[in-house]
Order: C-alpha cells, then sequence, then structure tokens
C-alpha cells in the first residue's frame, strides 16, 4: 500500500469512493450507452424510424441517436422494413462489414417474418440471413416499441460477455 | 355508341386497326389489332388534335383460361386537351411479341422491362430487354397466374441456389 511507505501520499479513500466491479460489467456499460446506429430503412416503418430519431423522442437518452452510414463505424444494425430476395445479399454484405461486437435489431413485423408479404419478391424474416438480437413487433411498431426495443438490447449488452482485446491481435 | 375522336382519326388511316372500342365512366377504350400499334400509337402522339403526348403507363393482364389469354394495356394521356385513352391489344401466344413504343417515348423503356420482367411480354426493338424488378438468374414471370403461389428463388439463404453469385 503506497500511501504506508509514503505519508506524503494522500489517505486512505473513505468509504464510497470506490466501487468494485467486473471489467465486463463497465465496458458493457459503456457500450450500451455508445451504439452507434446503422438505419437499414428500405419501407414503410421508415417513417417510424424518422419519427423515433428525430428530437421529439431524443434517442440520446439511450446513447443511440447517432446514425452512422458506414457499416465499418457502427455497432448495430436496425433493419426497417422490407427486404426482398434482390436486396438480401447486399444486407448481408453491410452486416458483414461491420466490425465485431456488432447487433442486429429487426424494427417491424416485415423486417422480423416478411409480415404481410408472403410472396416470389419478399425475405421472410432476415433471420434467415444475418444473426438478430432484438424483433420489433408492429406494423408499422410504435416509436415506444422501437425504444422499448433499443432498452432491451442495452440490456443485452450490458448483460452479455464482453469481447475486447489490447493491442494488436 | 358515337366513336370518339381518336377512333375515329384511327379508322380514317387504318381501317382495319380497332378491332373493338367501349367506354365507361367516360374512360374510353380501344382494341387494337396487336401488329398496328407503333402506328396507332404515332398517330395518336402526332396527330395534332388528338396530342395524346404522354405514355401514362403500360402494363398487361393475364386472363388465364380464356382466349386470348393475355391483354397489353397502354394508357395514353393527352396533357394539352386532358384526355386519356386506353388501348389494349390481346395475344394468345405464351410470350406474346409486340412492337416496341420506345422510339416514341423513352418512358417506354423501363414501363416494357417491367412488363418483361413480371409478364414474359417481348418486346420486339427494345434497346435492351432485360429484367427490372427482379435479378438475373429468376426464372419465370411471376405475375402470370400459372407462375407457383410458393415457389421461391432466394439468391442467399436457406434455398438458395448455389450458382448464384453476389
Ligand atoms: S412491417 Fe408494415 S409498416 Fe413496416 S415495412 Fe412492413 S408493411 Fe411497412
Amino acid at each position: 500500500m503506497e500511501f504506508l511507505k509514503n505519508p506524503s501520499q494522500p489517505g486512505p479513500p473513505e468509504d464510497g469512493q470506490i466501487i468494485t466491479t467486473r471489467f465486463d460489467k463497465v465496458l458493457g456499460w459503456a457500450r450500451k450507452y455508445s451504439q452507434f446506429v446503422y438505419p437499414f430503412v428500405t419501407a414503410c416503418c421508415g417513417m417510424e424510424y424518422m419519427s423515433v430519431a428525430s428530437s421529439h423522442y431524443d434517442l440520446d437518452r439511450f446513447g443511440t441517436a447517432f446514425p452512422r452510414f458506414s457499416p465499418r463505424q457502427s455497432d448495430v444494425i436496425w433493419v426497417v422494413g422490407t427486404i426482398s430476395h434482390k436486396l438480401a445479399p447486399l444486407l448481408k454484405r453491410i452486416y458483414d462489414q461491420m466490425t465485431e461486437p456488432k447487433w442486429v435489431i429487426a424494427i417491424g413485423a416485415c423486417a422480423s417474418c416478411g409480415g404481410p408479404y408472403d410472396n416470389y419478391a419478399t425475405v421472410q424474416g432476415i433471420g434467415t440471413i444475418i444473426p438478430v438480437d432484438i424483433y420489433v413487433a408492429g406494423c408499422p411498431p410504435r416509436p415506444e416499441a422501437i425504444i422499448e426495443g433499443v432498452v432491451k438490447l442495452q440490456k443485452m449488452i450490458l448483460e452479455s460477455k464482453q469481447m475486447w482485446k489490447v493491442g494488436a491481435p | 355508341m358515337e366513336k370518339s375522336p381518336a377512333h375515329k382519326k384511327i379508322d380514317e388511316k387504318f381501317p382495319d386497326a380497332v378491332l373493338d372500342a367501349h367506354a365507361q365512366h367516360g374512360d374510353e377504350t380501344l382494341i387494337i389489332r396487336k401488329d398496328a400499334i407503333l402506328d396507332v400509337a404515332q398517330l395518336l402522339k402526332e396527330d395534332p388534335e388528338l396530342q395524346f403526348n404522354f405514355l401514362m403507363d403500360l402494363t398487361a393482364v393475364d386472363y388465364i383460361g380464356r382466349q386470348p389469354r393475355f391483354e397489353i394495356v397502354y394508357i395514353f394521356v393527352s396533357i394539352p386537351n386532358s384526355t386519356r385513352l386506353r388501348v389494349k391489344l390481346q395475344s394468345d401466344d405464351l410470350y406474346p411479341t409486340v412492337k416496341s413504343l420506345t422510339p416514341l417515348w423513352e418512358t417506354a423503356n423501363f414501363l416494357e422491362r417491367e412488363c418483361y420482367d413480371l409478364y414474359g411480354i417481348r418486346f420486339d426493338g427494345h434497346p435492351n430487354l432485360t429484367r427490372i424488378m427482379l435479378y438475373e438468374g429468376f426464372e419465370g414471370h411471376p405475375l402470370r397466374k400459372d407462375y407457383p403461389k410458393k415457389k421461391r428463388q432466394p439468391l442467399i439463404g436457406p434455398g438458395a441456389k448455389s450458382s448464384h453469385k453476389h
């Protein structure tokens, strides 16, 4: 203990000045409040995305207000709207380009399961192409439902095992 | 029924082109011989009185089980006269071929590609008759009534063919 050897150092910390925790928790706590979102917006659910992303719903409360239109700079991809089979390879490529750790939220019935479109053109849920962490139900979901999805993802991030590395791999 | 101005003009110039005509709720329809479409469209566009200068839509209908099976539908609009005219062609071929309207309207380019993509109608004289909505490698024409309702042709994911490259 340094302060015993050198009395000029400040004394021992007082009550409440030290919190013990796990590194995973701290990292998770930081990560859950700094999600850069890649908005993959394709259809009518996009209206609700615009609404939730605007100032009225104040996504900055959840640290998720900042859209990044580069997959390499984003942590979470919000898939908002109908995904056609023609678009599916591009969605997969963008997901692959995102750096770890990364998460996926499927917003709306279409992204979750194909929604009203059970036809030749539509992917029956993005879960068939990329792994999904949170599904938000609704056609379209209300902004509150999307925020609930964000909060659920925050909880999931906080509680999961964190990936981290120091220095070169 | 009194012939409309467009009907009269077409009859004057191409006497056997109009097969049938009817009107409903003020919207007039002419059924035209299939091979006359380019001439008739040119007349409609360039006649100084008719002035159907806008090709608003071009599509097809699959009346499966009926003869003739296919109808190709054109909607012409005259912006100066505020009138519109529906022109239909009928064909019983499995893959009907009609003359392209691309020499008259640039917009026919994309409309005809869509019609080809989803219905399999061939447009003779089109500069680039390729799929526009769907992707290369898609088999069949999904708005035909005999396209299997449950048939899927995904590019990736479950059921995708490995021959697809992306
Ligand atoms: S879930 Fe409903 S609102 Fe959302 S993209 Fe699909 S059809 Fe549109």
